[in-house]
């Protein structure tokens, strides 16, 4: 039970949050009409969820606390799906179930759940691409949209200019995205970890700036329209089978992509990603080439999310500017973040909630962002390491018999 | 020629805005090596403090140097509540975290309060009220410099002479030197390094205010997102001066705007932006130290 001492504390930090808020919140001017407003209910709000929120935290310190003395408890209880992801035998029958549940979706929902899947699995690609900046290279990149931005307009422009079609794209798109990875890499090598978040975030700034002002490259704020779809061997499909068609190109393209990322993770380039993100100068000295394997990094962030943007390019038939903001890179490194940095799982299970949560609770769409910026600060004070945290390769001694 | 000193006051203009904003960044990099990336934020809830407070006065028909002097008190004071908040929420519990949860924390916390504003507010432009007339002595060069170009002029050198002599010469500033050079040595002097961390932050925050309401009042409208795109920017500026450098933020912001203003005016006004940040990856480039910062060597 919380001491008495704690609620006189709380009912003080929900007046402060009252005072805090009192401007933004309570009043409310229309300059034109000369009205104002005054919301006083909202103060009440205020209180009432900061003073919840207050008692909840020290609850929360006073039960980790508490489960700091008894550590045992914790490693026993250490995550089901740690225990799963260990066992072979749990690992391939919950696979099939998800490959079942995911061959038969479009079958049992309709087309329009159908797209907002396709739009989670690709959310999805994009986390595991930036998990492989971020989470294994420890390089904060706040302009991973620009690299998706790049792989549409390369589809949108190739096909419109060239005619070039969906399939001929893909690794062209890609292409592209992985030189402007290694483009934007040079410079910023030397950067330390601050500095980089910021070029990067510059840099998705530049790529949309011109995309936006550049007309007679890219057709300016009115975007590029009329982008074909996926052809499928040469045939029209519907609207409906090509919902369907992509929602399996897609599914197809998380499986290689979770296989390719979790072969890299143990290769001998991903445990150099992971000893520079730990300390860049011991592995340096461990004769790690540092320019080349940062490089390397980006250019394959870059890779998936060039891909994902001729993917986005293909399903929408319709890009501006507008898509590229740099609220988009802020969901995708909320995604890695909520989900675990550096773990594959973690990052597929935070797309699925990010991405689909507020498509299925309308109501609380209106407060999406706001939840992914508080998700944000609480993930780092709270579980810095994700809702799955990544656990290192070990060596455990057994002892034979 | 006019139009070049036109340019000239204007980029003047934007380049002490800049520097209001920029001298938060670079006090907070200089003591807890964070990019506060909400400093933003808190530059545009400064402004849309000072915005309803001043429409609420004006509303109820106060005199207009009343709501001046009301508006830039309630608008600093403000801002930097939400500073301090935001410093012990988000940062504090990370300080012995890796350099790279803070940031992200900051890059939340920013994302949160643009959307605590949209939806406590509006999404719309805001008419931010007039606050600073037009001066009868400033008739026969109206064309060239605005009154509010010279109020912000004044307002930012007096500004940073106060700043200036809290830093040099009074026990705070003093000790928040101390805490940027050394926090471990600056606790053992016996200096409440949270409470000087606090006050930096405090500080910075009514330097950012105080910037929102001058260019807010200047431009003459405001919206719940000029703080991403102002907070950017003066992080440039701060970098470009060396960040962690006091005069250095001043001297970066000033180059910044004289940049920006002369690049729009003689080469196109549709890649503003592109500019800025164009410059910031050539600076990090060629001196990640910035002009007058000192560079630092990695020790193992």
């Amino acid at each position: 039970m919380l001491p008495l001492k704690e609620f006189s504390k709380a009912l003080g930090v929900s007046l402060w949050f009252v005072f805090l808020t009192f401007p933004l919140m309570v009043v409310k001017v229309d300059p034109i009409e000369r009205i104002i407003r005054y919301r006083w209910d909202n103060c009440a709000y205020v209180a009432v969820v900061t003073f919840t929120a207050y008692l909840l935290m020290k609850f929360y310190n006073l039960r980790k606390m508490r489960v700091g003395e008894t550590k045992k408890e914790v490693k026993e209880s250490k995550n089901i799906i740690h225990s799963i992801l260990n066992n072979k035998k749990q690992m391939v029958v919950l696979c099939s179930i998800v490959l079942v549940i995911a061959a038969v979706f479009p079958q049992i929902f309709s087309s329009y759940q159908t797209n907002v899947m396709t739009t989670a699995l690709m959310y999805v690609v994009l986390g595991l691409g930036l998990n492989i900046v971020v989470g294994m290279a420890g390089l904060l990149d706040l302009g991973f949209v620009a690299f998706y931005a790049v792989g549409a307009y390369s589809y949108a422009l190739l096909n419109l200019h060239f005619g070039l079609g969906f399939w001929a794209v893909l690794p062209i798109g890609g292409g592209i995205a992985a030189i402007f990875g290694i483009l934007l890499g040079f410079p910023v090598l030397r950067l330390r970890g601050d500095y980089l978040a910021i070029v990067t975030l510059g840099f998705g700034e530049i790529i949309r700036l011109i995309l936006e002002n550049w007309g007679e490259f890219s057709q300016g704020p009115s975007g590029i329209s009329n982008i074909p779809r996926p052809g499928f061997f040469g045939m029209d499909l519907s609207l409906a089978s090509s919902i369907t068609y992509i929602y399996y190109l897609m599914v197809i393209g998380v499986i290689i992509t979770i296989f390719v990322v979790n072969r890299l993770q143990d290769s001998r380039l991903g445990r150099a990603w992971i000893a520079l993100r730990e300390d860049e100068v011991a592995c340096q000295a461990m004769g790690i080439d540092k320019r080349k394997t940062k490089l390397v990094a980006f250019s394959l962030g870059a890779f998936w999310a060039g891909i994902i943007g001729v993917v986005f390019a293909a399903k929408t038939t319709f890009i501006n500017p507008a898509s590229f903001t740099f609220l988009e890179s802020a969901i995708i490194l909320s995604i890695v973040v909520l989900g675990g940095m550096g773990s594959i799982i973690g990052v597929i299970i935070g797309a699925l909630i990010l991405i689909l949560m507020p498509e299925y609770l309308r109501a609380l769409s209106e407060y999406r962002m706001l939840a992914f910026g508080g998700i944000l600060v609480a993930m780092m004070v709270f579980r810095p390491q994700g809702m799955i945290a990544n656990v290192r390769r070990t060596y455990r001694f057994e002892k034979k018999e | 020629m006019d139009y070049f000193i036109e340019l000239l006051f204007s980029g003047l203009t934007r380049g002490s805005i800049y520097a209001l904003i920029a001298l938060g960044y670079t006090m907070v990099y200089g003591i807890i090596g964070l990019i506060n990336f909400a400093h933003g934020e808190i530059y545009m809830i400064g402004a849309f403090t000072a915005f309803i407070v001043a429409t609420v006065l004006s509303i109820y028909g106060f005199p207009l140097l009343a709501i001046i002097i009301i508006a830039a008190v309630a608008a600093t004071v403000w801002a930097s509540a939400y500073g301090y908040t935001i410093e012990k929420i988000a940062y504090k519990p990370l300080r012995q975290a890796p350099r790279l949860s803070p940031l992200i924390s900051a890059i939340g916390m920013s994302i949160f309060l643009q959307n605590y504003v949209l939806l406590a507010q509006t999404s719309d432009f805001l008419p931010f009220p007039e606050l600073i007339p037009d001066f009868e002595f400033m008739e026969p060069v109206a064309h060239i410099v605005g009154s509010s170009d010279l109020v912000i002029l004044i307002t930012t050198t007096v500004v940073m002479l106060i700043l200036t002599y809290i830093i040099k010469f009074t026990r705070v500033g003093k000790a928040m030197r101390a805490t940027a050079q050394d926090r471990t040595m600056a606790m053992l002097v016996g200096i409440n390094v949270n409470k000087i961390i606090s006050a930096t932050f405090i500080i910075g925050s009514a330097l950012a205010a105080i910037g929102g309401l001058l260019i807010a009042s200047h431009i003459g409208q405001i919206n719940f997102y000029i703080g991403f795109i102002a907070g950017i920017k003066a992080f440039t500026a701060a970098v470009l001066g060396g960040i962690g450098s006091i005069p250095g933020a001043v001297l970066g912001s000033l180059v910044l705007g004289l940049t920006e203003s002369f690049a729009t005016g003689y080469i196109s006004s549709d890649y503003e932006d592109v500019f800025a940040f164009s410059l910031l990856v050539l600076i990090l480039i060629f001196k990640p130290s910035g002009l007058l910062g000192k560079s630092e060597t990695q020790k193992v």
